[in-house]
């Protein structure tokens, strides 16, 4: 089924000419001509997007934050497209094709941090931030020790999730498009460096806006062709999946065993999403409160809506594409038997997408997949930029009295700096077990971002210290505790058993960073916590009303 | 926030009723979505079998199917009330509290 691409060489970029040959086996294969036109068109808009988005991103505001000009409805789509990234889309769906309702259980517990981000968060993060969420954090506490330790943080959290993205990329681009891994992650890298660096927050929302609505649109024609298939009735949906898989995919599975996993998982997905650098940032592209509240309600909407067609495309996947001939990995079966398909459960979307509307639809999923990883990309690295120059550079190195065409400088030279790590890390990894990464990304969000950013808002006797030894604590134990869990320790260092035995170490190293918090900011008794302390007043009014926000803010 | 402010807005009755309906609210939210989602996750814990009782005699659709997309449609309601609450009384609260900042001045 692997479509392959030699034209996309002749009339992509010299760059790719520099980075060796393609696989000869490859060559034999059909051509894609309408995943490459459809890919291009993309690339072509996007670039003109960006340059449109070059000439209104003149200041720092502007470079961060797309100038607060972004409506609630459009931000509400960019978040959803931040969440709906390619690792979601095929590796929900390929859960889904696995597992059956596990697939939804996984889902769920991505959607429900959103419904608590708005009632506790957004608004008071809104009132209180300019950029950053360190903003937020840093607000009466000391500058330099809190932005160091958040954008440590978000640095982690940003690089961790972009080898994923990048590793996935990879892989998915180089079975799609036949260009080989190496191509298809610099070709990222660069598209990425060039989104962000010349258009900024503008053109990284609508280059998120544009995918969110092609693979929502693309998605549910998928579902909907399902449907047709079966009337309409998910009934004889399901009775024909489980004829073909048994009635085992219609409940629970193994996903989760036990009660500690359970709610370990839940924790690290709903307080990771809280805790998420790219994601926070989005509440301040929005022009007020009005706004960050309403992008939560379409954002919700639209991820969970997108969950419900990925559990409707997991489901048709099953129908038609497992024990389908032509998806089905001959040499593989020979080996291991079963029936397993080309590319691995992952691309059951994607061969359903080919089932349901032929080698032209199949073109376009292709195209959205590959659009899906630059946008997600761009976010993240955005994220980690903004990090960059205006939590340590300006906020730290020049004292918060950063000029802002430098500081916007300085970005843009951490975009690059960010971009090209991506690139080797992603070669690095590439044949390197990377599932634990999404996980340790979320853990360390859940643990070092969340509870500092959580407590400054709402608990009076927050002080630095606390803050700043607590947060680095759940940081560290986050981390610890994924290497010496069963993923590092036993997949990929090859011990028999691991020394912390769950998956999801968020349950502990979340309790560990919200307690040494709680510890070390009562035992404080030095002078500049009491005056923490008292500043939470002033603090807490703005939170509540937004009175006092920069008066750049508001248009 | 500059401390004169702070002083008019705390003491502003409006802003008492924002804070104290606000939190009531918000806090009451999440406490439902935290009921709804940690049950349904406990009992995929405990129980899953509950989940795979079919929904009648002679289908393979089990309530687990149902209940998952009502935790889905139920975060998204909920977010869907807190928005227009927020977006209409509170945030009339919210400009009163602002005009009567501007009229101490």
């Amino acid at each position: 089924m692997m479509k392959f691409m030699l034209p996309f060489l002749i009339i992509a970029p010299s760059i790719l000419f520099a980075s060796g040959t393609i696989d000869a086996e490859i060559k034999q294969q059909p051509l894609n001509i309408s995943a490459i036109v459809m890919f291009l068109i993309f690339v072509g808009a996007t670039l003109g997007i960006t340059y449109w988005a070059a000439k209104r991103t003149k200041t720092a505001k502007d470079f961060y934050t797309a100038g607060g000009g972004i409506t609630g409805f459009q931000n509400g789509l960019a978040i959803a497209g931040d969440y709906m990234s390619a690792a979601s889309f095929l590796g929900i769906s390929g859960l889904v094709y696995l597992k059956g309702y596990d697939g939804l259980i996984y889902s769920i517990g991505f959607l429900v941090g959103w419904p608590i981000i708005l009632f506790l968060i957004a608004e008071r993060l809104r009132n209180l931030g300019r950029y950053s969420f360190a903003d937020v954090a840093s607000y009466r506490l000391k500058q330099a020790p809190i932005r160091i330790l958040a954008a440590s943080g978000s640095i982690a959290t940003v690089i961790l999730y972009l080898i994923a993205q990048m590793v996935g990329s990879g892989k998915l681009i180089q079975l799609l498009f036949g260009l080989q891994y190496e191509v298809a992650v610099i070709l990222v890298g660069i598209l990425m460096i060039l989104y962000v660096t010349f258009g900024g927050m503008l053109a990284t929302t609508w280059v998120q806006i544009i995918k969110a609505f092609l693979l929502l649109s693309g998605a549910t024609f998928m579902a909907f062709a399902v449907m047709y298939n079966f009337d309409f009735s998910f009934n004889s949906l399901f009775s024909t999946a489980t004829e073909v898989k048994g009635i085992e995919i219609m409940s629970p599975g193994g996903l989760v065993s036990d009660p500690i996993s359970a709610i370990s998982l839940a924790i690290a997905l709903m307080f990771g999403t809280a805790g998420l650098p790219h994601i926070l940032m989005r509440f301040f592209t929005v022009s007020d409160a009005k706004e960050a509240r309403k992008s939560v309600f379409y954002a919700t909407g639209f991820i969970g809506y997108f969950y419900i067609l990925t559990f409707i495309i997991g489901f048709g996947a099953i129908v038609l594409v497992f024990k389908n001939p032509i998806y089905l990995d001959g040499a593989k079966q020979a080996l291991s038997g079963g029936y397993p398909i080309l590319g691995g459960n992952n691309m059951a979307a994607i061969h359903l997408s080919h089932a349901v509307g032929g080698d032209l639809f199949l073109g376009f999923i292709s195209a959205v997949a590959f659009a899906t990883i630059l946008a997600v990309v761009s976010g993240l690295t955005l994220a980690g930029a903004s990090a960059i120059s205006h939590d340590l550079y300006s906020s730290v190195f020049k004292d918060g009295n950063a000029d802002s065409k430098i500081e916007m400088k300085i970005s843009k030279i951490a975009t690059v700096v960010l971009g090209i790590i991506a690139i080797i890390m992603g070669i690095a990894f590439e044949k390197q077990n990377i599932a634990f990464v999404v996980g340790l990304a979320f853990a360390i969000a859940a643990s070092a971002n969340f509870p500092v950013l959580f407590l400054s808002m709402y608990w009076q006797k927050l002080t630095t210290k606390g803050a700043v030894i607590g947060g680095s604590l759940g940081l560290a134990t986050a981390v610890l505790l994924v290497i010496l869990g069963p993923i590092v320790w036993v997949q990929i260092f090859g011990y028999e058993n691991a020394i912390f035995p769950y998956k999801y170490p968020a349950l502990f190293s979340v309790s560990i960073a919200f307690i040494s918090i709680w510890f070390f900011s009562i035992t404080d008794k030095s002078s500049s916590a009491e005056k923490e302390i008292e500043a939470y007043e002033r603090q807490y009014l703005r939170s509540q009303t937004g009175i006092g926000i920069d008066g750049a803010l508001k248009h | 926030m500059k401390e004169v402010d702070a002083k008019v807005v705390k003491h502003d009755p409006n802003f008492k009723e924002l804070v104290k309906k606000r939190t009531k609210f918000a806090w009451t939210l999440t406490i439902s979505i935290l009921v709804v989602y940690f049950s349904f996750i406990l009992t995929i814990a405990f129980s899953p079998s509950l989940l795979a009782t079919p929904i009648s005699s002679n289908t393979v659709t089990t309530i687990g199917i149902p209940i998952g997309i009502f935790v889905i449609v139920f975060s998204f309601i909920l977010t869907g009330i807190y928005v227009r609450r927020a977006n209409s009384e509170f945030d009339t609260l919210t400009t009163k509290i602002k005009e009567n900042l501007e009229s101490s001045k």
